[in-house]
């Protein structure tokens, strides 16, 4: 997916665009209203972040102004947190709303709800031996039959799914998976891991264990 | 404005103050007129009686004639008749020549006597333990060659015309009671008619509001316009006062909350770069205090928004199945990442009058503790139903931990959070939050443990419209 990224400050954009590529997006970074309309002349984008207050105008202007033209989702990355901004926000033809500071992980899930809901044109599937996964969609295919994956179990499977043959310990599955909660141990990750193995067995992928180091997932 | 304090209550209201002031007037005006009738009135007797007097007495020097040197007199009765008119006054008379009586009262000798032959003199006089009128009329007649003064006097006591004058002036006070009445009534309701354009023009002001700040487009009349400049001049100030506000808590906010999240992104990235253990533990916490600080950041705005709203309520018409619907979706993505299922069993319409902006706060608050409280992996059920015909109730209802029940009174009441929440981030406004928004608008809110399964239940009561 390619996503443009439109918010002025660079170290809370760079890490943003840091953890999307992490899940394997390409982002564009524009750091004011009119890098962002150079950027959209040049390139089709999946969907738009969009913070409020830039340095050379109110990005909710820029939505009402770019909403007639572009058909892409867009979710507002704001300051503000009342309802009645949230609302404010949502009436102007925004598909969502985020308010700083946010959750690495609930910025993935509420991209992935919107373009879900918007029925992303080219899903980008990902093919794990004989099944096929698409990370948007959460859902993966194996002999004609596609089921849903949890939440939880749709974001192990994206990192492991990228990382093919690599060594992934315990305590980085955990990392990306309860960053918010303190009190999760890692043998929750054991839980998720056995549920995907589960899934996984009859298309012919298998996550090992490797003894003291963490889980390598393989295929043929 | 302080000195309204210290008058008296009949003199607080203009009002009243214009029907005190018209009544006095009416009173001065009352008595004027009855001391005028009444003085007339006497004046208007005593004329009368003086005159009846007059007559009578000519009538008798009319009736002097003379023979060979002698004066004669014959009462003429008519003389006498006249004055019965006047009532059951008492008569006297005496007829002199020269000093001399001819007939009549010796005693009955009025001061002054006129000069000349067809004089006439009035006086008042005691006579007898009575006030008299006396009217004395003189007459020349002559008796032989000798012309000889004569005098006539008239006397009548003064009951009947006292009986007249005061008779004439109860009727007038009566009167002037009545026009005194009078004159009141139609003081209070000019006063009132006069004050109407005063009070239609307060009743446009209260029923704006509280963020309605536009002019005031009115016909007043020319006493109230500069109440009405004044009026629209304030409401001016106080929109930019308070958009000059709103304006700096969004940049405060902004500049905030957009280190904070750069630190927690910045946290989060590190989290997946660092080995150890320790230095993990020592980032989550970062990353929980930076949750922290914006999550308390947001329900205090909240909680400034409710209490500036709740004030005077907006009563917009609300479909709680609507707004379920709309408060769910926002937090499906977030329960999403623990996997928690939202549920939502609610079919509207559920008409209820309020402040949209405040109900979804309530309900979002809500929501977002359950969300907040409940385990990985959990359901939150989402129910609206009819408590009974006057009330909706919206049911939310979580398989997390529930409330600890030594707390759960007070749970409501500000910053208190209950003694079971471990190291979940919150400020304790959520609760609050939602019950002053539900006692504003006449509902209520219900915490409880169910007696079956685990799980709080937290059921929001709203009047039905």
């Amino acid at each position: 997916m390619r996503f443009l990224l439109v918010e002025d400050n660079i170290e809370l954009g760079e890490a943003v665009i840091a953890r999307l590529s992490l899940d394997g997006h390409a982002v564009d970074h524009a750091k004011t209203l009119a890098e962002a309309d150079e950027w959209l002349a040049v390139a089709e984008y999946d969907l738009m972040l969009l913070d409020v207050m830039l340095p050379d105008g109110d990005g909710r202007e820029f939505l009402r102004r770019t909403r007639t033209t572009e058909r892409m989702p867009v979710i507002v990355l704001t300051a503000r947190s009342q309802v009645s901004d949230r609302v404010d926000t949502l009436d102007l033809g925004a598909d969502d709303y985020i308010t700083k500071p946010f959750d690495f992980g609930e910025l993935e899930a509420r991209c992935r709800a919107v373009l879900r809901r918007r029925g992303t044109p080219t899903p980008a599937l990902i093919p794990l031996g004989e099944a096929l996964f698409d990370p948007s969609g959460g859902t993966l295919s194996h002999a004609g039959e596609t089921k849903p994956l949890r939440n939880r179990e749709l974001r192990l499977l994206e990192v492991f799914a990228r990382n093919k043959g690599q060594i992934l310990s315990k305590s980085q599955l955990l990392d990306r998976l309860f960053s918010q909660d303190a009190e999760v141990s890692e043998n929750a990750i054991e839980v998720y891991v056995g549920r995907l193995r589960k899934r996984l067995l009859p298309a012919g992928v298998e996550i090992e264990t490797v003894r003291g180091v963490g889980y390598r997932i393989t295929w043929a | 404005m302080t000195d309204t304090k210290a008058s008296p209550f009949w003199w607080r209201s203009i009002g009243q103050r214009l029907t005190i002031l018209l009544a006095g007037i009416a009173a001065v005006l009352a008595i004027l007129s009855w001391w005028m009738v009444t003085s007339f009135a006497r004046e208007a007797a005593e004329q009368t009686q003086d005159n009846v007097l007059v007559a009578s007495a000519t009538t008798i020097a009319e009736a002097l004639r003379s023979e060979q040197g002698t004066i004669l007199l014959e009462l003429p009765y008519s003389a006498f008749a006249m004055l019965d008119a006047i009532g059951e006054d008492r008569v006297f008379y005496r007829v002199s020549a020269d000093g001399e009586t001819l007939t009549g009262y010796d005693d009955l000798v009025p001061p002054g006597t006129p000069e000349r032959p067809g004089d006439v003199s009035v006086r008042t006089i005691d006579y007898r333990g009575d006030q008299v009128r006396t009217v004395t009329v003189r007459r020349t007649v002559l008796a032989g060659q000798k012309p000889v003064p004569v005098l006539v006097t008239v006397a009548q006591t003064r009951t009947g015309v006292e009986a007249i004058g005061s008779g004439l002036s109860q009727t007038a006070a009566v009167l002037s009671v009545a026009l005194f009445i009078l004159a009141v009534g139609l003081g209070a309701f000019a006063a009132g008619n006069a004050l109407k354009p005063l009070n239609s023009f307060a009743q446009a002001v209260t029923r704006r509001g509280p963020s309605d700040l536009r002019p005031l487009r009115r016909k007043v009349p020319d006493e109230l316009s500069p109440l009405l400049i004044a009026l629209n001049r304030l409401m001016e100030r106080l929109g930019q006062s308070i958009r000059r506000s709103e304006e700096f808590i969004a940049e405060a906010a902004h500049r905030v909350r957009t280190p904070l999240a750069t630190v927690r992104a910045q946290a989060e990235l590190a989290l997946h770069t660092v080995e150890k253990d320790e230095e993990k533990q020592m980032l989550r916490r970062i990353i929980r205090a930076v949750d922290e600080s914006s999550r308390s950041a947001s329900q205090l705005l909240d909680h400034a928004t409710v209490s500036f709203r709740a004030d005077a309520l907006a009563k917009d018409h609300v479909d709680l199945a609507e707004l379920a619907a709309k408060v769910t979706d926002g937090l499906a993505p977030t329960a999403d990442m623990k996997d928690i299922t939202l549920i939502l069993d609610a079919t509207g319409p559920a008409a209820v009058k309020g402040d949209a902006i405040l109900l979804e706060s309530a309900l979002r608050n809500v929501l977002d503790n359950s969300v907040k409280y409940s385990p990985a992996e959990t359901e939150i059920k989402v129910t609206l139903d009819k408590l009974d015909e006057a009330h909706w109730r919206l049911i939310i209802r979580d398989q997390g931990r529930g409330f600890s029940s030594d707390s759960l009174p007070e749970l409501t009441a500000r910053f208190k959070r209950g003694a079971n929440v471990d190291q979940i981030v919150g400020s304790g406004l959520g609760l609050t939050i939602a019950e002053e928004v539900l006692d504003a608008h006449g509902g209520r809110l219900e915490l409880r443990n169910p007696q079956t399964g685990a799980g709080a239940c937290v059921s929001l009561i709203l009047p039905a419209d």
